[in-house]
């Protein structure tokens, strides 16, 4: 910010900070009535008895209980493999949309955003076709006699996966698109001026520049991931049981809202630690100068 | 350093409908600067990515020394390209920058290192290695780029109006820089530039394009003095072209039938210094202009052609004190009187 030396100035910039300031009101009053409340509520709700009265009964048997314990690892294994899954499928799907032409790119990129504009249930009932025991996949590989047997590709970790990665696909793909199509076409041309070989110039000009739109979109998946909750529901037919799930049926079968706040209030510890650990992550990797080129 | 010829032999490049290279042929000595000058969309970029290999020709060949590199890939080229935004690496120092090329070439770190350090030094940015490309001024990226394409020693060099980003006065001392530096290395140059006076004050050869053919390939006195076609004349300065009828008077100058070209800083307006040979015309002063070191003045023949008559304010006592609408008689010596051939005025 510029210091202005006059007075009347100084004090014009301050109104007009103000002014833009208060533009953010109307969001910050819904964001403060639709997300802080209910969180307090659910807070406060995790040290009250069905009876209404305080307790922290529902803390010792949320956490010394097993299921709690192996819904946690689910559901990091779960955000892990399908985090693994976008940055291995879109890092390339984004490179590939970036240096398409235009006419090119704008197809591929409505194939990628056709499902987002698709509901969810839609969807993952649509998986449900495709991958069941006589579904249209296990159908055709049977049928050719590919295999003998039906592969177990739903009602499992598989499926869900394949149902993650399908509805995450895109979220990730978007800002590392945005990431490589701003990368100027000069420096991928001066870069094989040089002598580098394709490889070369995606190695060490192309990666390390759309590194932060990676960044963006791995948090934007794994956030998500932690707390999907219709994906595993369905596809994973009782058998992948992550946080989201199990305090569906906290509520549902045991009608528990204490515990059930519990594990949410878990599911929340655990999106900020991971979106701290991103944050952290990403200043360490900025902070880091790079000095050497690793071709 | 040895540096190779090379020749441009009959390329055409289209778009569509749209011919941006139409059956070009140059032939570029060894160590040799030469200019590609022209205004925007005459096709002189696009030939410039054509050596380097980043637009494919429709026809001819493209050759380096004997090598035919007209289908070669740019990473197997081995040709430097200074481009016009400089493209340097945001994410990486100045010295990664410069060590790049040597590091692509598996070049053991510490020789990469010490020849990344020389050729800094040598485009006089020594100290700044550490530096981030952002920290850096316009003039100081114009010289990292400038090292990152020498530094590997490649056999020719290409630019793409590297100067135009740049301030007149540091653009006027890069001018020269970038001269010294070619002489210093012996590397054959392909310079692009629309500036007539970059080119004519940086190049062995001028070649000037338009609607992406060449007008003209020659010395920059040849194409300042001498030009073959009415758009070099034009293009390179204050160009008058007058019909040999529209003067008063006209001795000496070559092929009189034809349409003549003279500068405006060719004349003089002093009847005393008008020798027996040269041109007389005479006409009537419409407006004039201090610009400075000259004054700008616009005569009207009687024929109603205008004429540009450019006075060096060293030698214009009388200027300010012309009035418009008063008859001016101006001279110009028959050496700088020049025909253009086949063109009518």
């Amino acid at each position: 910010m510029t210091v202005l030396a006059d007075p009347a100035l100084a004090a014009d910039a301050r109104r007009e900070r103000r002014f833009f300031l208060s533009l953010s009101l109307p969001a910050l009053f819904i964001v403060g009535l639709a997300a802080i409340l209910p969180i307090l509520w659910i807070i406060r709700q995790s040290f009250l008895t069905t009876a209404g009265e305080y307790t922290v009964g529902n803390y010792e048997k949320v956490l010394s209980s097993g299921l709690t314990w192996s819904a946690l690892v689910t559901t990091l294994e779960l955000s892990l493999a399908t985090l693994a899954i976008c940055i291995l499928l879109g890092t390339p799907l984004a490179l590939a949309l970036a240096s398409a032409r235009p006419r090119v790119a704008n197809l591929l990129m409505a194939f990628v955003m056709l499902p987002l504009w698709t509901s969810i249930l839609v969807r993952t009932y649509g998986w449900l076709v495709l991958l069941r025991r006589d579904g249209l996949i296990n159908s055709a590989l049977t049928g050719s006699g590919l295999t003998a047997e039906p592969l177990p590709l739903v009602y499992n970790f598989t499926g869900t996966l394949i149902g993650m990665v399908h509805y995450m696909l895109p979220l990730f793909l978007l800002p590392v698109y945005a990431a490589m199509r701003d990368i100027d076409a000069n420096l991928v041309r001066a870069s094989a001026s040089m002598g580098a070989t394709l490889g070369q110039t995606i190695r060490t000009v192309i990666l390390p520049l759309s590194a932060g739109g990676i960044f963006s979109g791995s948090i934007i998946v794994f956030i998500y991931t932690i707390g999907f909750f219709i994906t595993p529901a369905v596809l994973g037919g009782g058998k992948v049981n992550p946080l989201s799930t199990r305090i569906e049926r906290t509520l549902s079968t045991f009608q528990d809202w204490g515990s059930a706040s519990v594990l949410g209030i878990l599911l929340l510890i655990l999106m900020a630690l991971v979106g701290m650990m991103f944050l952290a992550a990403r200043r360490l990797i900025a902070g880091h100068k790079v000095d050497t080129a690793h071709a | 350093m040895k540096s190779l010829p090379i020749t441009i032999d009959g390329v055409r490049k289209t778009y569509g409908s749209y011919v941006a290279l139409d059956d070009v042929s140059i032939d570029i000595q060894a160590g040799e600067f030469l200019t590609l000058l022209g205004p925007s969309g005459s096709g002189k970029t696009t030939l410039l990515m054509a050596l380097a290999g980043f637009v494919r020709l429709d026809r001819g060949k493209l050759l380096l020394g004997d090598r035919d590199i007209t289908r070669l890939t740019p990473n197997k080229r081995d040709i430097g390209i200074v481009f016009q935004n400089y493209a340097l690496f945001p994410h990486m120092s100045v010295l990664a920058n410069v060590e790049y090329p040597l590091v692509l070439r598996k070049t053991p770190k510490a020789e990469a290192r010490q020849r990344a350090l020389d050729t800094l030094a040598r485009v006089k940015l020594e100290g700044l290695a550490e530096r981030n490309i952002a920290a850096l001024s316009g003039g100081q990226r114009q010289r990292v780029a400038l090292a990152r394409a020498i530094v590997f020693e490649p056999r020719v060099m290409l630019m793409d109006e590297p100067l135009s980003a740049l301030d007149k006065n540091l653009r006027e001392t890069m001018q020269y820089e970038i001269r010294r530096l070619h002489d210093d290395l012996g590397i054959t140059t392909i310079y692009v530039t629309h500036d007539q006076r970059e080119a004519l004050i940086m190049s062995d050869r001028i070649a000037v394009m338009n609607s992406g053919r060449i007008q003209q390939i020659d010395t920059p006195q040849r194409i300042y003095d001498r030009p073959s076609t009415r758009f070099v004349a034009e293009f390179m300065g204050e160009a008058n072209i007058v019909a040999p009828g529209s003067v008063r008077k006209i001795d000496g100058a070559d092929a009189s039938r034809e349409a003549l070209m003279i500068r405006a800083e060719s004349f003089h307006l002093d009847a005393t210094l008008a020798g027996r040979d040269g041109m007389v015309l005479e006409g009537m002063l419409r407006a004039k202009t201090f610009r400075g070191e000259n004054w700008l003045l616009t005569l009207a023949l009687d024929g109603g052609q205008e004429v540009l008559v450019c006075i060096p304010s060293a030698l214009a006592g009388g200027c300010a004190e012309l009035a418009a609408g008063q008859r001016v008689t101006a001279y110009a010596p028959a050496t700088k009187v020049h025909a253009i051939p086949g063109a009518a005025a």
